[in-house]
């Protein structure tokens, strides 16, 4: 019989595994769920949390950026996303980092409309993520809540 | 008559007569004693006096006279016995006394003759000595003279200064109306008057160097008087009135180096000599004397010395000059050169991208279309497309590498892999074209290879294929067989099969065709850039020629050897290479696929304590990083800037990691400013790790130069870092096995 544990565990372990096969989450993801232990067990959330909020500030800058048509700073638009592709990379959030990449080479070849597209992508993509670790996190309590232990997904 | 003794004088005393008898003895009696006084006086004064005997006996002889004498002034007059008593002992002894004094005179007067002989003799050799004195007294003077002279002479190394100088000293030594010198022209045929002392002359003045006067003063090294009519010494215009001075001439030798053998004095069979010719003042009946001859001889020789002293000088500032200038074009050159090369390796570092990024999007596009719905005469162009790109794809590479082989700049990139899944890929590229043209291959794989082993991947494979492929080329029939197995070293002879010891082992690959075989003489040109076989079939073949060029120095650098045996034309041929490869450990005891991660057990796994330093501007990076090293134990600081990182940074953080992403040097200055700031303590600096998104050769270098002791790529994974740890903790320096 499935208890509720086996199961949030079943869902839990389906999830993350998605989130892999998908391309959200990378190899640095599971390094970094290394790292979380019994001195910082909440480790993992906070990085995230930081690295979303990094993400908003830096996408803003961009935009503001961007904005001012006929002037555009693209070197500013490209420090910031330089900065955004080294935390992504940080955390493992491969298809933002990807993303930045691209938008770093509209950037260098001051491509105007390739830069504010790319932008566009980044945003959905880097909300899309939040959405999803957030899911993620929820399951979390929910096993905690109900008594059981994470299970170590190997990838 | 009373009868006295007395006695009667002779003859009656006539008063006048006896008065002056009187007195005239009574003088002389005086005289005589005052006599030896005088003597005993002056004797005693002077030092010298050989005959005192004599002089005794003398005044013995003296005052005995004055004593008759005195005596007799008693006798005039009537006297008494006793006085001529007295008289007579007076006269007797003065008898004896004057007898001994005459005979010992006849012995000393001659003595005393001769003793101003003597005085005579002497005083003649005086004057002789001072006459020498004076003479001895001249030669030092001259001697002197020469000295002054010499030194004169030897204080200068100009040419010109020597010979002045020398003409006016001996000039003024000599005291001498003229003085000339005359060098003997370049064609040496002639002797041209250089210098003089007193007389100007307007007008190049020579004299052939034939004359019997010139030959017979080159002749000797002595100094030789000449005629003042001879025409070295006719100097200025002749008037009548003078009675011309003596004249004399002597050689000066002008030496070169290379007169100068090791063992002994200058040959002096190929010399030059210059004439110097000094006229004594005119009117003067001056003579020259020996002496002066002799300081002329030395004078003249020494000028020799000291010209040869200046030539030697002079060549040798020559020499440094010409040095100086080649030294400044041979910078030259270099800098161009070094220019050069640099622009080489820009222009070749932007062809490479520029031109492979559209290789690239032709190649990919083209492959991807041959994909798509064509039409038979679309799919052959797009064909023809895609061969003329890959064509042209590995024709550049090929040039880039080769360059890059050439400068040396080509390192090996050392990894593990499966040696005979390399060999199998190989052939899987290789078997189509081989099928189409019906030659199977075989391959042989010893039973004795390892299977994983440690090399470039990447070039082996490229020798591998070159090699086969052109076997494959210029075959037109019978078939292919590829042999790989384990040699030592790099003897030819393959019957030894050695099992590997140690960590390496030389890979031996034998590539044997039976197609077109190559003449034995061409064998050495193979390997050479663009030398290709003169035969038709060979040149349809295409290709740079560039293949086995490249092969052999990939096959060089694997520290290897390459080379082909044919028995001749017709007769196929065999390619041999030997490469040196590392045995890796996880070998060959799991033979499956899909290694296992064995990982290196950690020597430090214990890093609690260990104080480190994070530095990075990313919010998001520097927490991973944070956690991973708190994770494995360590206790963090971080910072987020630089002047942060330099202010907290102290000598208990064993370890700084700080992040180099951002492109420029700015980040690499603070290893700069720690190393400073640790310049007293050099031991309690911390060990500098960056952390890197790339880790390409060029970071590497930049991480050296500013003094990092390690560059890591980001992200860091924990095994990572806990190897990492680990080995810096040990060695200090992790720039290896990346």
């Amino acid at each position: 019989m499935d208890t509720l544990i086996a199961q949030l565990q079943r869902q839990f372990r389906d999830y993350t595994i998605s989130l892999y096969h998908q391309g959200f989450l990378d190899d640095q993801f599971t390094e970094l769920k290394k790292l979380q232990d019994e001195c910082s067990p909440d480790f993992v959330a906070e990085v995230v949390t930081l690295f979303f909020e990094d993400c908003e500030k830096l996408i803003s800058n961009m935009a503001r950026a961007l904005d001012q048509t006929g002037n555009v700073d693209f070197k500013l638009v490209g420090s910031s996303v330089h900065q955004l592709k080294g935390s992504s990379s940080s955390v493992g959030a491969k298809r933002v980092k990807g993303l930045c990449i691209t938008l770093k080479e509209c950037c260098d070849t001051q491509n105007y409309e390739g830069c504010v597209r790319c932008l566009q992508q980044v945003d959905i993509e880097y909300k899309t993520l939040k959405a999803k670790l957030q899911d993620l996190f929820n399951l979390e309590q929910q096993i905690v809540q109900a008594g059981g232990r994470i299970p170590q997904v190997d990838i | 008559m009373e009868v006295c003794n007395c006695i009667e004088p002779q003859w009656p005393a006539d008063e006048l007569l006896m008065k002056y008898q009187y007195i005239s003895d009574f003088f002389i009696a005086i005289a005589y004693f005052s006599i030896p006084l005088e003597l005993i006086y002056f004797v005693k004064k002077s030092a010298v006096f050989p005959y005192r005997w004599v002089l005794v006996q003398f005044g013995a002889f003296i005052v005995l006279c004055g004593a008759t004498h005195l005596i007799n002034l008693w006798t005039f007059t009537t006297h008494s016995r006793t006085v001529a008593l007295v008289m007579t002992t007076a006269k007797v002894l003065t008898a004896v006394v004057s007898c001994a004094t005459a005979l010992m005179l006849v012995h000393i007067i001659p003595d005393l003759l001769s003793v101003k002989t003597r005085e005579l003799f002497l005083k003649n050799k005086a004057a002789e000595l001072d006459r020498e004195m004076g003479l001895i007294r001249t030669q030092e003077e001259t001697g002197r003279h020469v000295r002054m002279l010499t030194h004169e002479i030897r204080s200068t190394l100009d040419r010109h200064t020597i010979l002045k100088t020398t003409l006016v000293e001996l000039g003024r030594t000599l005291a001498l109306e003229e003085c000339a010198l005359w060098m003997p022209t370049r064609t040496g045929l002639e002797l041209q008057l250089s210098y003089t002392l007193r007389h100007q002359h307007p007008v190049e003045y020579t004299v052939p160097i034939q004359l019997p006067v010139i030959n017979q003063v080159f002749g000797t090294s002595r100094a030789v008087k000449i005629s003042p009519n001879s025409p070295v010494a006719r100097l200025r215009p002749v008037s009548g009135k003078y009675m011309l001075g003596e004249v004399v001439a002597v050689r000066v030798p002008l030496l070169h180096l290379s007169n100068f053998q090791i063992n002994d004095w200058p040959e002096l069979s190929t010399k030059r000599y210059a004439l110097m010719v000094l006229m004594l003042p005119s009117d003067s009946a001056r003579q020259w004397h020996v002496h002066e001859l002799e300081l002329v001889e030395v004078v003249a020789d020494q000028v020799a010395v000291a010209l040869s002293h200046a030539a030697i000088l002079e060549e040798s500032m020559r020499a440094r000059d010409l040095l100086m200038e080649q030294n400044v074009a041979l910078d030259l050159a270099r800098r161009e050169a070094e220019t050069a090369i640099r622009a080489r390796n820009d222009f070749l570092a932007v062809m490479n991208h520029e031109m492979r990024t559209p290789m690239h999007a032709i190649i990919a596009l083209s492959s991807l279309l041959q994909e798509t719905e064509l039409t038979p005469e679309q799919r052959l162009m797009v064909e023809t497309i895609l061969k003329s790109s890959n064509l042209l794809a590995t024709l550049m590479n090929d040039v880039l590498d080769l360059s890059r082989l050439e400068d040396g700049s080509l390192q090996l990139e050392l990894g593990t892999f499966n040696l005979h899944t390399l060999f199998r890929e190989v052939l899987n590229l290789i078997k189509p074209i081989a099928v189409v043209k019906k030659l199977p291959i075989t391959l042989n794989l010893a039973p004795d290879l390892p299977e994983f082993v440690v090399g470039d991947e990447k070039r082996l494979m490229q020798i591998i294929l070159n090699i086969v492929g052109n076997a494959v080329k210029f075959s037109k029939q019978g078939s292919i067989s590829v042999t790989a197995l384990v040699t030592k070293s790099d003897t030819r002879a393959a019957d030894f099969f050695v099992v590997p010891t140690g960590s390496h082992f030389y890979l031996r690959v034998k590539v044997k065709d039976s197609g077109a075989g190559i003449n034995p003489q061409d064998i050495p040109k193979l390997f050479t850039k663009f030398a290709q076989t003169q035969s038709l079939a060979t040149r349809s073949s295409g290709g740079s020629g560039l293949g086995l060029a490249i092969s052999k120095r990939f096959v060089n650098l694997m520290e290897g050897n390459i080379w082909i045996e044919s028995d001749g034309l017709g007769k196929g041929c065999t390619a041999i290479f030997d490469v040196k490869l590392g045995i890796s450990e996880r070998s060959n005891e799991s033979k499956q696929s899909g290694i296992p991660k064995v990982p290196a057990i950690p020597r430090h796994s214990n890093f609690t304590g260990l104080k480190v330093l994070v530095m990075d501007e990313n919010g998001v990076s520097r927490m991973v990083t944070k956690g991973l090293l708190v994770h494995l134990g360590c206790e963090v600081t971080t910072v987020s800037s630089n002047e942060e990182c330099l202010r907290v940074v102290s000598h208990e953080h064993k370890v700084v990691f700080m992040d180099v992403c951002m492109p420029g040097v700015e980040n690499y200055q603070i290893a700069l400013c720690i190393h400073e700031k640790f310049t007293k303590q050099r031991h309690q600096r911390p060990l500098l790790v960056a952390l890197s998104g790339n880790t390409d050769k060029s970071t590497k270098e930049k991480c050296m130069s500013f003094g990092l002791d390690g560059v890591l790529l980001k992200p860091v994974s924990l095994d990572n870092m806990r190897d990492v740890l680990s080995d810096l903790l040990e060695r200090r320096v992790l720039y290896e096995g990346m």
